[in-house]
């Protein structure tokens, strides 16, 4: 097995890149592949609550690279899904701790057992994210459709790219049809004119996401929920299947039109 | 360059970025070296990317690690490292960074411009999407064939034109002043100067067309964008 190295990462921070590291690692993990998460947001670690392994947190990323442990030990086999692990980070340590090198010697050695390595980024451009991008062989970038989680999304796409990492992934999350529909939304279509990069996955608001992420069951585990779904296609998009976009954009019909051609500030 | 130290160090400008060969003394003076250069030319240095050159010494993952990280430290980009040493060449390979001679250019391929240059007619080209957080600062004209995104900025010299969505913000003229104009296929700017004069656009509606913004006699003038009727 020769892995791939995704990095998820958005700039600004709260628009979900933690719930889409958790829940595209279930999805990968439910299709059979063996996927390792790594939470690289040191000092604020969120990514083993979200995915409910709290608990079982004995040794973490900075107990690995500081020799403290062997990195089998700090990986975390979910009990649900056990082609499923997490690398948890340290929470009493900051980012420094780890250095971008660490991260690439890491990952390659995790490389040659499993097929997915996902990479949970902290919010912000600074060492954190150096950390998270130093590996990385495909760049997921989370944004929302609002003008500041764009902007930003648009500068670590610049980084990236001027780091000659990628390709570059977009998912736009917490779309909300009705507010699109109504225009009061940026629709992904607006999201996309900016950004120019290949979307891989379009997230409808939902709330089971939040009432799952409390419960540290992540929503992909439930593939009926429409997120829960929309996190399964992006997981079949990442292993090469053609998956239609869910008609999410509230464009159709006369209503939508017309929206779109009155709403102040539009093209 | 040599300090008293004697560690020598040479930095220069090659096709694809910097070239820095280092030759004897000690890692830890070479690298502290190499900092404190950057350091007094942080402006000159930032977003470069840098080849270093080792000839055969040997040099391990902790300390390339840590010069990459102090590079990164100050926004410049150690990609590559050409050695003659395998052990060397490894240990940068596993740190990610190129190593294969014809990926840095070699000495006899660089070249020198053509002087053809007509006085006052330089103008620099950018081939790509200036996104949020970039800018491009020159005293010549400025030309990009891109998108300029919100957060991105562009202050020219001379005149900017753009093919593309100009978003961001673009001052013309720095230079020339009234002289200059800011051209692009779509204009719809966060801001745009000319000669430090504000320009505030009126609002239009429909489809964009090709507009040209600029001064003449003392009047901002904005007009469709298109070829010279003469």
């Amino acid at each position: 097995m020769t892995a791939t190295v995704v990095t998820v990462s958005s700039g600004k921070g709260g628009v979900g890149k933690t719930t889409t590291s958790a829940n595209l690692a279930v999805a990968l993990a439910m299709s059979g592949q063996k996927v390792v998460c790594i939470d690289a947001d040191i000092g604020l670690r969120n990514l083993d609550v979200i995915l409910g392994l709290e608990n079982r947190i004995v040794y973490d990323l900075v107990d690995v690279v500081e020799g403290r442990c062997r990195l089998r030990q700090a990986m975390i086999r979910d009990k649900r899904l056990p082609e499923l692990y997490l690398i948890p980070a340290a929470q009493t340590r900051d980012k420094s701790a780890v250095t971008p090198s660490d991260m690439v010697r890491l990952a390659d050695e995790l490389r040659s057992e499993v097929d997915w390595i996902i990479i949970d980024c902290p919010a912000g451009i600074e060492r954190g994210f150096r950390n998270a991008l130093a590996p990385a062989d495909m760049v997921i970038v989370v944004t929302n459709p609002e003008v500041s989680a764009v902007r930003d999304a648009d500068r670590i796409i610049g980084l990236v790219e001027a780091e000659e990492k990628g390709p570059v992934r977009l998912i736009i999350n917490r779309v909300n049809p009705e507010m699109v529909k109504r225009g009061d939304m940026l629709a992904a279509d607006d999201v996309l004119e900016l950004l120019a990069v290949e979307l891989i996955g379009i997230i409808p608001e939902d709330d089971h996401v939040v009432v799952s992420a409390n419960r540290g069951q992540p929503v992909a585990l439930d593939p009926r929920t429409r997120a829960g779904t929309a996190f399964h296609n992006i997981a079949r998009r990442l292993n090469g299947e053609q998956v239609p976009f869910m008609d999410l954009d509230g464009r159709k019909g006369v209503l939508g039109w017309l929206t779109r051609i009155v709403r102040p500030g539009g093209n | 360059m040599m300090d008293q130290s004697g560690t020598s160090l040479q930095i220069k400008g090659v096709r694809d970025g910097l070239m820095v060969t280092i030759g004897e003394g000690a890692w830890s003076e070479i690298l502290e070296s190499l900092i404190s250069q950057i350091d007094d030319r942080i402006q000159f240095f930032k977003g470069a990317r840098l080849t270093l050159d080792v000839g055969n010494r040997i040099v391990y993952a902790a300390d390339l690690g840590l010069m990459r990280d102090k590079l990164a430290d100050r926004q410049v980009v150690l990609w590559a490292v050409l050695s003659t040493s395998p052990v060397t060449e490894q240990t940068a390979q596993v740190l990610g960074l190129a190593t294969r001679a014809h990926s840095a250019p070699r000495r006899e391929q660089v070249m020198k411009p053509v002087e053809s240059s007509l006085p006052g007619e330089n103008a620099i080209f950018v081939q790509r999407t200036l996104r949020s957080g970039f800018q491009v600062i020159s005293k010549a004209h400025v030309i990009v064939v891109g998108d300029i995104n919100p957060g991105a900025e562009i202050r020219a010299g001379g005149s900017v034109v753009v093919w593309g969505r100009l978003r961001g913000a673009v001052e013309a003229g720095t230079e020339i002043g009234d002289a200059a104009t800011i051209c692009a296929l779509e204009m719809a700017p966060m801001q745009i100067r000319i000669a430090e004069r504000e320009i505030m656009l009126p609002f239009r509606r429909g489809k964009p067309q090709p507009e040209m913004v600029g001064i003449r006699n003392g009047q901002i003038f904005i007009e469709p964008w298109k070829a010279k009727e003469k």
